[in-house]
């Protein structure tokens, strides 16, 4: 069989670059720093355990103001003349392509206590508001980066519904509200379920965005792990626990969005 | 009720856009700071051209992406035949490990190959964090990108046409470049464009695999732990423009096109 020898370059590559180093965090997490077998470094993963609830928190409200902006902004995309859809689409992915860095960099610009927002309501006479290193900070930063994240696959379920459903819907009967929540949203689950996903692991697992707008108080999982192997506090064994501790956690989280979805097909299967 | 979503939609563009404008109105200021507007400038513009850290920092990245993108586009493409060869338990295994970089935070990423790269500079003395590892580790996260981009179109393709440029006389060899290749071109291109802009873009597994080349979002991020010199500023304001001028002018001559078409 030589056709089947094709596939070896790739196999052989993602064994070495993208298996085997998961192995090796595995067993670095399983190990002490003398090699020896431990679960010690989970155990230490126990004392940080409040950056963890942080980390879930901002990350799972981010991923909540990122579905309640989001859904809106993909909708009225997919009411909006089919011609010009794909011109606004461009338009949201524009800033996409400009250093993700330097993005979050220009809101401590506008966020900062002498930023461009306070100097607005100083000029109005309202005071100011505290925003820059706080969690608030983080939050519109992760919002910021990861809304398009959620606009895109919710915009694509939503344009790819059939106007005939909708049509059958009216027909008998139905008002503007009654077709929104009896056949567009449940249609439009698959695509949330996505959304939230895609929003949700970058947002738990940044380590930037914390750094450069939620001062030094506000530590996540990604700044921990990062500490682990390039910052002060060099341990690569608990650093590779953290990590994989986040990888259950997130596989967790994904198990229980996808099987929500298959719950959702099989309600829709049945009112078929 | 068009009001509203009208309103609505220009709130959320400010949004998105108000960093930029922030970075484009900063790149003019004559001033340092970023608080202060001391009046417009093109300074930075020009010496930008005389920075030869941000200048050494853009030309490695662009080499990393236009290498990685490229050879992971051709490697991703080879990859969908030979996975279209497989079948039951060995292709789940070979899809379950494609979706790994996609699945995983990047930071685990990042840290995976980290861990294994110091692991075989300590041991064996080759592969010193570097541009290389950086091209490892960016044509791994990419393949997954391109798989997933060209293996729909794969699927698709009329196996008979393959089989026919045979009957008709090719080698195998030759029968999927004249037959089968030319089909799957749209489908390679978008591939690799993703991988260009994923490569291009990448911060954080370049973080934990590059040793001490820097690639642009690198030196970036070194500059906001200082001072963002405003050079940059100016650098990605050139950048933006270019890519704007880009996308506005493809769209325009599409919806062009589409009119002509209909009338």
């Amino acid at each position: 069989m030589k056709t089947q020898r094709i596939i070896f370059p790739y196999a052989v590559w993602s064994l070495l670059f993208t298996v085997l180093p998961l192995i090796l965090m595995f067993t670095l997490a399983f190990t002490d720093s003398s090699e020896k077998l431990t679960i010690d470094n989970f155990l230490q993963v126990g004392k940080y355990s409040s950056v963890f609830v942080r980390s879930m928190w901002l990350g799972g409200f981010s991923t909540l103001v990122c579905f309640i902006i989001g859904y809106p902004v993909a909708y009225f995309i997919s009411k909006i003349h089919v011609k010009n859809q794909g011109l606004v689409l461009v338009f949201m992915m524009i800033p996409m392509w400009m250093s993700f860095l330097l993005r979050t960099y220009a809101w401590i610009t506008i966020l900062e206590n002498n930023g461009l927002i306070n100097t607005f309501l100083r000029s109005l006479g309202l005071g100011e508001i505290r925003i820059i290193n706080t969690q608030w900070a983080v939050i519109i930063g992760m919002v910021y980066n990861f809304l398009p994240y959620m606009v895109f696959p919710i915009y694509s379920v939503l344009a790819k519904i059939d106007t005939k459903i909708i049509e059958a819907a009216q027909d008998l009967g139905a008002n503007k509200q009654k077709v929104f929540s009896k056949v567009i949203f449940p249609l439009s689950i698959p695509g949330v379920i996505s959304g939230i996903i895609m929003v949700f692991v970058p947002s738990v697992s940044t380590f930037i965005i914390s750094k450069m707008l939620g001062g030094g108080s506000n530590l996540l999982i990604g700044d921990l792990i990062e500490m682990q192997f390039l910052g002060t506090t060099y341990n690569p064994n608990l650093g590779s626990a953290i990590s994989l501790v986040l990888m259950v956690i997130i596989m967790i989280c994904m198990g229980i969005m996808n099987k929500f979805d298959s719950e959702e097909e099989k309600r829709q299967a049945i009112m078929m | 009720m068009k009001i509203i979503s009208r309103i609505y939609m220009t709130l959320v563009f400010i949004f998105l856009y108000a960093p930029i404008f922030v970075l484009i109105a900063f790149s003019f200021n004559e001033s340092r700071s970023r608080a202060v507007w001391g009046g417009a400038t093109f300074k930075w513009y020009l010496r930008l051209f005389e920075n030869k850290e941000i200048l050494t920092s853009f030309s490695n990245t662009l080499i990393l992406a236009i290498a990685a993108s490229i050879f992971a586009t051709i490697l991703g493409t080879i990859s969908v035949i030979g996975i279209s060869k497989t079948n039951g338990i060995v292709k789940k295994i070979i899809m379950s490990v494609t979706n790994i970089p996609m699945i995983n935070p990047e930071i685990v990423t990042g840290v995976s190959l980290m861990i294994l790269f110091v692991m075989i500079y300590n041991v064996t003395g080759i592969l010193e964090p570097g541009l290389t590892t950086l091209f490892i580790a960016h044509t791994t996260f990419c393949l997954p990108y391109v798989i997933l981009s060209v293996m729909p179109k794969f699927r698709q393709l009329d196996p008979n046409l393959y089989e026919a440029a045979q009957d008709l006389g090719c080698g195998p060899v030759k029968a999927f470049f004249k037959a089968v290749l030319p089909e799957l071109i749209p489908a390679i291109v978008t591939g690799g464009m993703i991988a260009f802009t994923m490569s291009i873009d990448d911060f954080v597994i370049s973080y934990f695999t590059s040793g001490t080349t820097k690639t642009l979002p690198l030196t970036i991020y070194s500059m906001t732990r200082k001072r963002i010199s405003p050079e940059i500023n100016a650098l990605s304001t050139i950048l933006f423009g270019i890519i704007f001028i880009l996308l506005a002018v493809i769209n325009i001559r599409q919806i062009k096109s589409d009119n002509l078409k209909e009338n």
